[in-house]
Formats: C-alpha cells, sequence, structure tokens
C-alpha cells in the first residue's frame, strides 16, 4: 500500500533519511520508533505529501505521492493547529467542511466515548482534553491511511490509556493503515502489528512484533535495546 | 479482563490460552458466544487483528465454532472439550515437574509431597 523506493530527504546539508526502502500493508497498525531527530517525523511527512523526496520516491498504491494526497490520508501532526476561539463542535464542524471524507457520526461518537464537552473551547482545554480532540479528528476520516506524529506525548497516563482505547475502538483495522510515531512503547506495545525502527535517518529494522515475540521470545523494549546501546 | 499479557510471548497465544482456561473452568460454557473480536480487543486492549487471529486458531482447533453472521461459540463437542481439559492439565503438571526438576527434586519427593499436601487438602488452601 505505502512503498518508499530507496528514498532520501535532505534538508539544505542535513540529511533526514538515507536510502530507505520500505513496504507497509494496508490493514496493520504500525508503530515508527527511533530517538528525536532520527527522521520519523520526515517519514511522516513524505507518506502525507508535505514534502518531497531529495531522491527516489514514495508511492501509495502504486501512485507517487504529491500533496494531492491528502484525499487518502489524515495526517495528526505533533503541533496544535486549530483555533483556538472555536469550540470543540465548531472546530469538529471546521474539519467536516474541509474534508469530504469526515463522518461526523464518527467524530460525535468518538467525542462521547472519550468524554470531550463539545462546548468548551479549544483555548481552554488541558492538554490532555486538546490531545483528544486530534484524535477525534483525525480519526473521523474514513481514509485508508492515519498518520499520528507523537499522539501521545506529554500526556499523562490517563489520557493516554483513552486514547489507545479509542484507537482500538474506532480505527478500521480491515481497511485503514495506521502509523504512528511514539516514545511511549509500554502503552501500545498490545496494539501494534509490527513496529519499524530508525536511527541517524536509517532505517535499522521493521518487523512482525508477534513474530518477534514468537522468534526471538522478545518485546518491543528488549528488541529496541538490541538496536540502540 | 484486566490483567496484562507478557509482552515477550505471543500475545495471541495467551489470548486464547487465557479462553481455554475460562471454558475448562467453566466460566465459558459449551454454546455460550465468545464477544465479538472488537469487544475483545477493547476489554484485553489489544490490536484487534490479535483477537482475529486467536479466533482463527481457537476455531482451526474446533475449541469454537464461528457461525456465519451469528458471531463465535463454544464447541458443544464433548470430545473436543474433554481434550482440552487433559491437555490443559498435562501443560500445568509438566510446568511443574519441569520447576521441581530443575531446582533438584526426585521424582519421589515430588510424589511423597504431592500426595501430602492433597490429603491435608483444606488446611492449605
Amino acid at each position: 500500500m505505502i512503498e518508499f523506493k530507496n528514498v532520501t530527504k535532505r534538508y539544505m546539508t542535513k540529511t533526514a533519511l538515507r536510502d530507505v526502502d520500505l513496504k507497509l500493508d494496508k490493514g496493520k497498525i504500525i508503530g515508527l520508533v527511533g530517538l528525536n531527530g532520527a527522521g520519523k517525523s520526515t517519514m511522516m511527512k513524505l507518506i502525507a505529501g508535505l514534502i518531497n523526496p531529495s531522491k527516489g520516491s514514495v508511492e501509495l498504491d502504486g501512485e507517487k505521492v504529491t500533496r494531492r494526497i491528502a484525499s487518502k490520508v489524515s495526517y495528526l501532526s505533533e503541533l496544535d493547529e486549530y483555533y483556538s476561539f472555536y469550540s470543540v463542535q465548531q472546530t469538529i464542524d471546521f474539519f467536516a467542511t474541509q474534508f469530504p471524507d469526515f463522518n461526523k457520526e464518527k467524530a460525535e461518537e468518538i467525542r462521547a466515548y472519550m468524554n470531550l464537552d463539545a462546548n468548551t473551547k479549544v483555548k481552554h482545554l488541558s492538554k490532555g482534553n486538546r490531545g483528544r480532540l486530534k484524535i477525534i479528528l483525525t480519526l473521523s476520516r474514513e481514509v485508508p491511511v492515519l498518520l499520528m506524529d507523537e499522539p501521545l506525548s506529554g500526556l499523562d497516563p490517563l489520557v493516554r490509556d483513552s486514547i489507545v482505547k479509542g484507537l482500538i475502538t474506532f480505527v478500521d483495522t480491515e481497511r485503514q493503515l495506521v502509523l504512528l510515531s511514539t516514545h511511549q512503547i509500554m502503552e501500545v506495545e498490545m496494539i501494534l502489528d509490527e513496529v519499524i525502527a530508525i536511527k541517524d535517518g536509517e532505517l535499522v529494522d521493521h518487523r512482525n512484533v508477534e513474530e518477534l515475540r514468537y522468534d526471538e521470545q522478545k518485546g518491543i523494549l528488549e528488541w529496541m535495546s538490541s538496536i540502540y546501546e | 479482563m484486566t490483567d496484562t499479557f507478557q509482552s515477550s510471548q505471543p500475545i495471541y497465544l495467551q489470548l486464547a490460552d487465557r479462553l481455554n482456561r475460562q471454558i475448562v473452568s467453566g466460566e465459558l460454557k459449551p454454546g455460550d458466544k465468545l464477544p465479538s473480536v472488537r469487544e475483545t480487543a477493547v476489554s484485553s486492549k489489544v490490536n484487534p487483528n490479535t483477537v482475529q487471529r486467536t479466533y482463527r486458531e481457537l476455531e482451526a482447533s474446533g475449541i469454537v465454532e464461528s457461525r456465519r453472521g451469528q458471531g463465535t461459540f463454544v464447541t458443544e463437542n464433548e470430545d473436543i472439550l474433554l481434550s482440552i481439559r487433559e491437555k490443559l492439565k498435562q501443560e500445568q503438571i509438566q510446568n511443574f515437574i519441569q520447576v521441581m526438576h530443575d531446582m533438584g527434586y526426585q521424582n519421589e519427593e515430588i510424589k511423597e509431597g504431592l500426595q501430602t499436601y492433597l490429603e491435608g487438602g483444606a488446611r492449605h488452601d
């Protein structure tokens, strides 16, 4: 479904990704791990069509990724990019006007599930509730690819837990591909089908998590420490 | 089901094991409907694909049956239920004996210890 062919991305003199070959299939929840600056966000932005590779190509369903890929990809960035004067409901309504694939009923269902008040203004939301809002907006789009850059970072354990449960409940694991980057391995360990490790811009390993457990009796953390230490 | 899984063993096998135990203990009865894949995924906090795989494995071994459009049900086949009951027993005994042997206990000591323990019955419960 998603394919990186010998992809290199340079910013000025710095190489963010180097010669990455990678294939990702639909119907999987895939974790992307690596230290800060390893190239995780660069990889996501390449799939989202927000930046272009300096060399090689990124394809989605056999088509080269361009900015227009937005119709197939829902991208949750690390940053908060919402209008602070909107309420939760207004933000949801605004998103519904921006994306034809946005499912308002699903958004309402997830909002209720996450216990987020519809009338609170975005500027008055706690960090945890802004995290929840982002999840609502990302998961409500009926697109084949969901990209989530650090959906759990900086959130307290209860919020992280409700986000993970939200993912299990609302991702269509038969048809959607979820790629999420995180430092919170413990929280997502049980929901990942595959895990990808990158280090200094290079792809180090790409594993099926259950096979890793079966073949090597290793969890993701042990596997990571063998890579990063 | 709030207890967690070991991260170093395949989750689909741990989940299958858990369901087998529930069937043997009678918590899940012959003919009972299992929760849907999604429900089990949420309550155990694991990937729905993993639950799907567990259900497939259990179905392949005949412990559960999936009925089109209705869901997945615990088998009512006596032979299969008895064999799973026997299998879990053997597994537990094997584990126990392995641990005892690793610590250096001899078969005679183990037998004697077991007998005394079981005959002492309620006092140890």
